[in-house]
């Protein structure tokens, strides 16, 4: 692989962590496997090209994105997911349905079209990086891929509510009988969670373009991600987006009508040997 | 339906009342094409085909613990075969037709090799992920499954061409399927996949097998999903990435679901509703994914026993 190539792997990786991180916080934390989270990455794609279309601004349309993001996990959690706690598999098949239901939506607001959400002016073009030409855009994917895995990990670490959500993952209920609103830390996980897929849209909507299967291709790359990392862990979810983005752009290179089986060979041999994944633990 | 019966009046596993009523069925069903349209035919046709679909999930969800929302890609790897070597390899349909089920086998023991090892969220989302990365094959597989353009074919051999000769054919094929998923899950080998439902550990410490179990489970369950993918192929000589689409799946596991999960017949009742509310949806609206996906939330938040267990549950709420 050139380097350009693992640059493409590595940008690719930095994507798919900021939408699986949200993705395991929430499945972490409230043992619900969201299958609305591609859902959630293309609304907040369509709603961010939308805003950044209509401002002119690349930065409101990604808080744009986040905020209605947030807004729609809320209604998903408090509006229908109060309904069928405690039953993890009616809640699964639940987000399912809402998956449906919003994807459908997408098509109907925004129709079938691909949609390329317009890169600011700053981050267009691009830069030598070890001698290889490369867009700055994507580097700029890269850098803030980074820089949520260091918010998430102070977050996580060195925070009050940090130390709830970890808690939380490793007994919620001791959690509320120690006198905390768990509740209410499960419903900011949820919306923060939400939040990181929406921004997670915007980012990817600018240069993987989104259109109205790109939900369950994002979808996929997450669960493989979650899958091989295991579940509710930060630094799982980083060493998985890395495989997956880099044994995905050398899949699209070696075969690139298979890469999607280059995803699925390590999953395999990894789940045989650790079924919870590489950081996942037992509950 | 478990209830043991003296073994003088059984006849092939069945209670005399049960061989009464599966006749009974059978025969009611078998008369439905001289009274409805050609068109009418077609959609009996296909919720058989999705009934066997919906109770090969059923085998896993209701009797192993353990649903599985990969089954659509299976069922649809048997119709890319079966469509595949009809069209590019212009193949006799009856041998196509059994390397579809074949192919349809062999995927679902890999899938099974990957999740008996896991439970509850965990094995949904593994078949979820398996079933979407043969989606993703075959939607990028552009030269040999015709990418999202798809593939047709003529499958279906000639003596079945006329409507109702293919129904009868599609009935008599669920009635023998369905005979054999029943006596798989109420065998000794049925009995100990319930076991493993109710409690793997208890099992485990029995002696039992549990991987092994559930593996030849899965793959028991692959065989008939495939053979519904087969028989879809013949009535659609058409095959898309649609078909091995999560929503397929998602169809599978809802008619699953409606029909009463652990219920097995229920399956058809369940493809019946789902498969006459998609027409009735499609004939006002192109929102049909839409309808599926508040159908699918509703189902969850007020009748996740299913419509059958629903109403009996209100009936028997009356005071009589």
């Amino acid at each position: 692989m050139s380097l350009f190539q693992i640059l493409n792997g590595l940008t690719f990786a930095a994507l798919l962590f900021v939408v699986a991180s949200g993705f395991t916080l929430i499945f972490g934390l409230l043992r619900i496997v969201n299958l609305a989270h591609g859902a959630l990455y293309l609304f907040g794609g369509y709603i961010g090209y939308t805003v950044a279309i209509k401002t002119g601004s690349f930065l409101v349309g990604g808080i744009g994105a986040m905020a209605a993001i947030a807004a729609i996990g809320f209604v998903l959690d408090q509006g229908l997911l109060r309904f069928v706690r405690g039953n993890e598999l009616r809640q699964v098949l639940l987000t399912l349905g809402v998956a449906f239901f919003l994807n459908d939506l997408a098509l109907v607001i925004w129709g079938g079209d691909s949609f390329t959400v317009p890169i600011p002016e700053l981050l267009r073009g691009g830069t030598r990086v070890f001698g290889t030409f490369y867009p700055i855009y994507r580097l700029f994917v890269l850098v803030t891929g980074i820089l949520v895995f260091i918010g998430l990990w102070v977050l996580l670490n060195h925070t009050r509510l940090g130390a709830l959500i970890r808690a939380g993952v490793d007994d919620a209920e001791m959690v509320e009988a120690s006198g905390v609103n768990i509740r209410r830390v499960f419903l900011f996980t949820f919306l923060f969670g939400s939040a990181l897929a929406g921004l997670g849209g915007l980012m990817g909507g600018a240069f993987l373009s989104l259109y109205p299967s790109a939900d369950a291709e994002i979808l996929t790359f997450s669960l493989a991600v979650v899958i091989i990392g295991g579940r509710g862990s930060l630094v799982g979810v980083a060493v998985g987006s890395l495989l997956v983005g880099l044994l995905n752009t050398l899949g699209q290179v070696m075969f690139p009508e298979l890469a999607y089986f280059v995803i699925f060979g390590p999953m395999a041999v990894l789940l045989a040997f650790r079924p919870l994944g590489l950081f996942g633990r037992a509950t | 339906m478990t209830q043991p019966a003296p073994r003088s009046s059984r006849f092939a596993g069945m209670t005399g009342r049960g061989l009464v009523i599966a006749t009974a069925v059978v025969l009611v069903a078998a008369l439905l094409p001289l009274g409805l349209s050609s068109y009418q035919v077609g959609l009996a046709t296909e919720i058989l085909i999705f009934g066997i679909l919906a109770m090969s999930i059923d085998i896993l969800a209701g009797f192993a613990g353990r649903t599985s929302l990969g089954h659509g890609a299976i069922f649809g790897v048997s119709t890319y075969v079966v469509v595949y070597l009809t069209a590019q390899g212009e193949m006799s349909p009856w041998i196509a037709l059994v390397l579809g089920v074949a192919a349809a086998t062999a995927v679902a023991s890999v899938f099974a090799l990957l999740a008996v090892r896991t439970s509850g969220v965990y094995f949904l989302l593994l078949t979820l992920a398996l079933g979407m990365i043969i989606w993703g094959v075959c939607l990028r597989w552009t030269q040999v499954t015709g990418g999202e353009n798809g593939m047709r074919g003529d499958v279906r051999p000639a003596a079945l061409v006329g409507q109702s000769a293919f129904y009868w054919a599609v009935l008599a094929c669920a009635a023998a399927v369905s005979y054999a998923m029943w006596r798989f899950v109420n065998s000794p080998f049925g009995l100990t996949l319930r076991g493993i439902r109710d409690s793997e550990s208890r099992m485990r410490s029995l002696g039992y097998n549990v991987p092994l179990h559930l593996f030849i489970g899965f793959t028991v369950s692959g065989i008939f999903a495939g053979i519904a993918g087969a028989l879809y192929a013949m009535f659609n000589n058409f095959v898309s990435p649609s078909t091995v689409a999560l929503a397929q799946s998602v169809e599978g596991v809802l008619m699953m679901i409606a029909g009463g999960v652990g219920t097995l017949f229920g399956a058809f009742v369940g493809a019946a509703a789902i498969i006459i509310l998609e027409n009735i949806v499609s004939s006002y609206t192109e929102r049909w994914l839409m309808v599926l996906g508040v159908t699918f939330v509703l189902i969850m938040i007020f009748a996740p026993e299913g419509i059958i267990g629903k109403l009996r549950a209100l009936t028997s709420r009356k005071p009589r």
